[in-house]
């Protein structure tokens, strides 16, 4: 058996064989098993690709099409415990134009292993959440005649995410210049300001700017939402900073991912970037119940990082290395590709689609790609 | 304090804007300021809005004081007497305009046993919750509102008997439906828009069901039968006009037979049907090409030399003439004159629309769709009383779409032609359909409206019940002999090169980006190139400086202009429009030079 199964190595690729192995039934006999194996190769053969098809074009009409049934805008998840979040068409849009500011960057925080149970997952969450003072404060009022400001904390929350009263004034402390800070209760702080000529201006202005203060947490992080995912719990997160959120110890980083291409790019390298290209795309055409072959999205996202680091599907992205200078100028902006070119005298080789297409001459795909060989008379 | 805005703008203020509205209001109804006038209160910002501007719609409500309608029993005996008028009831405060912002202040009840203590007005009639055109549609308050839109959507487009004196009329692009009838399931509003003088369609038999998948997508089937007598035949008419225009330097256009050395003569035989004074006959019938007005224009520039060249036969030909794929009868032939006393020659053409395959129709409920096959009368499905319908509907039309009133429609058609009457489906005040249903029971019928049908071609009954009745169909203005289009050869574009855009150039039909992917995607690389021969040249190209050469025909010898002479040049192939680009680039002082290599 096993000699039949060497003669087809190198022809069918060894994952099929495996699988064809696995499925064999107990007993078979070497004729039969030939017959499945020589099957098995004609369908493999069948479905390489040929030389001179044009898989990207396939590429763009298979995800163009069912792109145009695709809802514009999907569901605003009225609950609460849901975020809001781009898909569907503008999802897909901004994926594949490789955006530098998406609409809605997101992490998936992945635990290590006591969190990942859900042992303090809420106080996890807490610590990843950015947290400004606000939150912190419970009442302010202001002594007008002292031109002091009274805030009383609010030490629930404070116990929640097990920060103490003097973390909180040394935090203050760096960002409030010019003003002194004091300890009066067990809760309330006072604050009251340095300047001579107009205190009490100084205090409203001050009870504004608190507000804003950064405390803890990780910044850009707006939204924390823990989420069973299967057995584990992991933290579903709006706002994305993998550098700060790699570092910490409860985090486990070889599966914590950000939604951002650029993001990824700059932690985890190119090939993440691909990686999660291909994830994002399936997410959104999952969501939509579209399906496409797989195939196609691999080719993307190839193209969109074949140069080493995240190039759109624009203009100023893959089209922008377009050998030829007819192709560029049909896509976007043809002035200025036909005078730069012009500035430089670049040479067309005419060898890709849509040049040939304008000078009506074959293109070089499919029937058009074999040149004739022969000697000609002299 | 409540500040006070008249037509948008800042009037001053009033200390209670809530007690200051009721007052306007009441004011109002006494007669003592304008009926137009409108007052919104917004509670929220505390402002106070008086509206008198022009052109804001507003409708008539029926006040209510203290949960009781004040137009009473006593105003309707009056008002049916003719003792007073609408306008009374205006006058005397019990029926009050209201406007969009004063609408938001008002709580209406739809009906009169709805009405409570809080509600300040009535809808004179619940069939003012909906438009003219929509409710038009009978049953409507079954359906969904997108229906109903496409509904009264559709039946804007039917052709009907839109004037008695449309025969001393000349309007552009018109129908006339031959045989029109009222419908027997009709609305109220079928009422007040009198459709008794305008009617706009015709009570079919409809059947539902499937015949041989040619009604798949909406299509209908028709009988031959009922094609044949009449049914929803129409004529068309359209007028041709031309006027004799002044030009500068007393120059005039002529209606006439033009002279046969007039620049831009067509054939004699063109001009055929025209009597002296260049004017078609009545009653001749024209097709594509045969002129219906003959007409000369003075020529377009004239010259310094032109002046000394009195001859006439300078002018030119701007004959009116049918265009590709018309012909009809001429009906009407009017000579007069217009307003700035410029001779204006109108003729009407006439045609008769029988229904074909491609002709859209529609039922009220939105239900649209074209006639797919026009079946012989003999192998149409037929009832066991001999009930053959005109129209075969297709039932997958119904589920998706859930226009439940066109079903209603169909068993309530069927009711009011077995019993001779008419049956009332106005929104929300409709017939029962439990009545209705119980009286086509007693004449006979099954109550759902469902028959045994035998199949046409083999006498065998079909093993399905269908459900038939009667309906009012629409034929829709848009007919395929206005709109078929094809072409082989044709003008091109004088820039370009490439055949011409639209219908009315006799252009022709792209074969677009997308489509062009498609040719890629298989690999037909070559039949694709030969699709976009439409603009082919050879173009004599230098090899040595790469620009387009020159060929001297009287020598028949090429040169290049930039290399002179003796330059080798080679003949390529390419579109003409590549060639223009190489021209525009050259205009933009950019060289496009073409580097040529040998194929082989």
């Amino acid at each position: 058996m096993s000699t039949i199964f060497k003669q087809y190595e190198g022809k069918i690729p060894q994952q099929l064989l495996d699988e064809v192995k696995e499925n064999l039934p107990a007993k078979i006999t070497d004729a039969k098993l030939k017959k499945i194996l020589e099957e098995v190769q004609q369908e493999y053969d069948a479905a390489v690709v040929d030389s001179g098809e044009c898989v990207g074009l396939v590429c763009a009409e298979s995800i163009g099409e069912p792109g145009t049934q695709m809802t514009l805008n999907t569901f605003h998840f009225a609950g609460v415990s849901e975020m809001n979040v781009t898909t569907g068409l503008p999802r897909l849009i901004e994926i594949l134009d490789a955006r530098k500011t998406i609409k809605s960057p997101m992490m998936e925080v992945y635990l290590k292993e006591p969190y990942k149970h859900g042992e303090d997952i809420k106080k996890v969450a807490e610590k990843i959440k950015e947290t400004k003072f606000e939150e912190y404060i419970k009442e302010v009022t202001i002594d007008v005649v002292e031109s002091t400001m009274t805030v009383t904390l609010n030490t629930d929350r404070m116990d929640l995410v097990d920060i103490k009263i003097d973390r909180l004034m040394k935090v203050l402390s760096k960002s409030l210049k010019g003003f002194t800070l004091k300890k009066t209760g067990e809760d309330i702080l006072e604050i009251k300001s340095n300047s001579k000529d107009e205190p009490l201006k100084e205090v409203y202005r001050l009870r504004e700017k608190i507000r804003t203060i950064y405390i803890n947490g990780v910044r850009g992080v707006t939204q924390v939402l823990p989420v069973k995912r299967g057995e584990e719990y992991m933290i579903a997160t709006a706002g994305s900073n993998l550098k700060a959120v790699l570092k910490m110890d409860e985090v486990d980083t070889t599966r914590t991912v950000s939604n951002d291409l650029y993001e990824v790019e700059e932690v985890f390298g190119i090939e993440a970037v691909r990686e999660q290209a291909i994830r994002e795309v399936i997410k959104v055409l999952d969501a939509q119940g579209i399906s496409i072959d797989i195939r196609h999205i691999l080719l993307v996202a190839d193209a969109m990082t074949m140069a080493g680091h995240v190039q759109g599907i624009s203009r100023y992205g893959i089209v922008k290395d377009k050998p030829s200078v007819l192709a560029r100028a049909s896509f976007e902006t043809p002035l200025r590709h036909i005078f730069n070119a012009a500035m430089i005298g670049e040479r067309d080789p005419l060898n890709s689609v849509i040049e040939n297409v304008m000078l009506n001459q074959p293109v070089p795909v499919g029937t058009g790609l074999p040149g004739l060989i022969t000697k000609v008379k002299q | 304090m409540t500040d006070v805005y008249m037509n948008s703008k800042f009037i001053g203020s009033v200390p209670d804007g809530a007690e200051f509205r009721q007052q306007i209001i009441e004011e109002r109804r006494l007669g003592k300021l304008p009926e137009q006038l409108n007052v919104f209160y917004s509670q929220n910002r505390d402002e106070l809005f008086l509206e008198t501007a022009a052109g804001r719609g507003s409708r008539p409500l029926i006040v209510v004081k203290e949960g009781k309608p004040t137009l009473t029993e006593r105003h309707a005996e009056q008002l049916q007497k003719g003792e007073i008028a609408w306008s009374d009831l205006v006058k005397q405060g019990v029926i009050e305009f209201l406007d969009a912002a004063e609408e938001e202040n008002a709580f209406v009840a739809l009906e009169p046993e709805d009405l409570t203590p809080e509600h300040t007005h009535l809808e004179v009639s619940s069939v003012d919750l909906v438009g003219i055109t929509t409710g038009l549609v009978p049953f409507a308050h079954h359906n969904q509102g997108a229906r109903l839109m496409q509904g009264s959507k559709n039946q804007k487009q039917a052709i009907g008997f839109y004037a008695a004196n449309y025969y001393t009329r000349l309007d552009m692009d018109v129908n006339l439906l031959h045989y029109p009838q009222e419908p027997i399931v009709r609305t109220l509003i079928n009422e007040v828009i009198n459709t008794e003088e305008h009617p706009f369609g015709q009570n079919v038999v409809v059947g539902v069901m499937a015949y041989k998948g040619y009604n798949m997508e909406d299509a209908i089937i028709m009988n031959k039968a009922s094609i044949e007598r009449g049914l929803a035949r129409a004529t068309y008419y359209r007028p041709v006009n031309a006027e004799e225009l002044r030009y500068s330097g007393g120059l005039v256009d002529e209606v006439g037979i033009p002279d046969k050395d007039t620049k831009g003569y067509r054939t004699e035989h063109d001009y055929r049907l025209l009597e002296e004074d260049g004017l078609i006959y009545p009653e001749a019938k024209v097709k594509e090409g045969d002129v219906v007005i003959g007409k000369t224009s003075p020529p377009r520039f004239l010259s310094a030399m032109d002046e000394y060249n009195l001859a006439t036969n300078y002018r030119r030909e701007s004959s009116m003439s049918l265009k590709h794929g018309e012909e009809g009868v001429v009906d009407f032939v009017l000579m007069t004159e217009n307003e700035e006393g410029n001779k204006l020659v109108q003729v009407r053409l006439r045609d008769q629309r029988i229904p074909t395959i491609g002709d859209k129709f529609t039922s009220r409920h939105g239900q649209k769709g074209v006639i797919s096959l026009v079946v012989p009368e003999n192998d149409m499905p037929f009832s066991a009383s001999g009930i053959k319908p005109d129209i075969i509907f297709n039932p997958h039309g119904l589920p998706s779409r859930m226009t439940v009133s066109h079903m209603i429609e169909l068993v309530a058609g069927k009711t009011g032609a077995m019993s001779g009457r008419t049956v009332d489906a106005t929104i929300f005040n409709a017939e029962k359909e439990e009545d209705i249903r119980h009286e086509l029971l007693r004449m006979g019928f099954r109550e759902n409206g469902i028959e045994l049908m035998y199949n046409g071609e083999t006498g065998e009954p079909l093993m399905t019940e269908i459900f038939i009745g009667n309906q009012y169909y629409l034929r829709l203005k848009h007919m395929v002999k206005n709109k078929v289009h094809s072409r082989a050869r044709g003008p091109i574009q004088l820039l370009t090169r490439q055949p011409t855009e639209g219908k009315a150039k006799e252009g022709g039909l792209r074969l677009g980006e997308m489509e062009k992917d498609t040719f890629v995607a298989h690999g037909a690389s070559l039949l694709l190139k030969e699709r976009f021969d439409s603009d082919h040249v050879v173009v004599p190209v230098c090899e040595d400086c790469g620009l387009v050469a020159v060929y001297d025909a009287r020598r028949d010898q090429y040169h290049c202009q930039q290399c002179g002479e003796h330059a080798e040049v080679s003949p390529i192939e390419m579109s003409y429009a590549f060639k223009l680009l190489l021209d525009e680039l050259k205009s933009l002082t950019i060289y496009p030079k073409l580097q040529l290599t040998g194929k082989y």
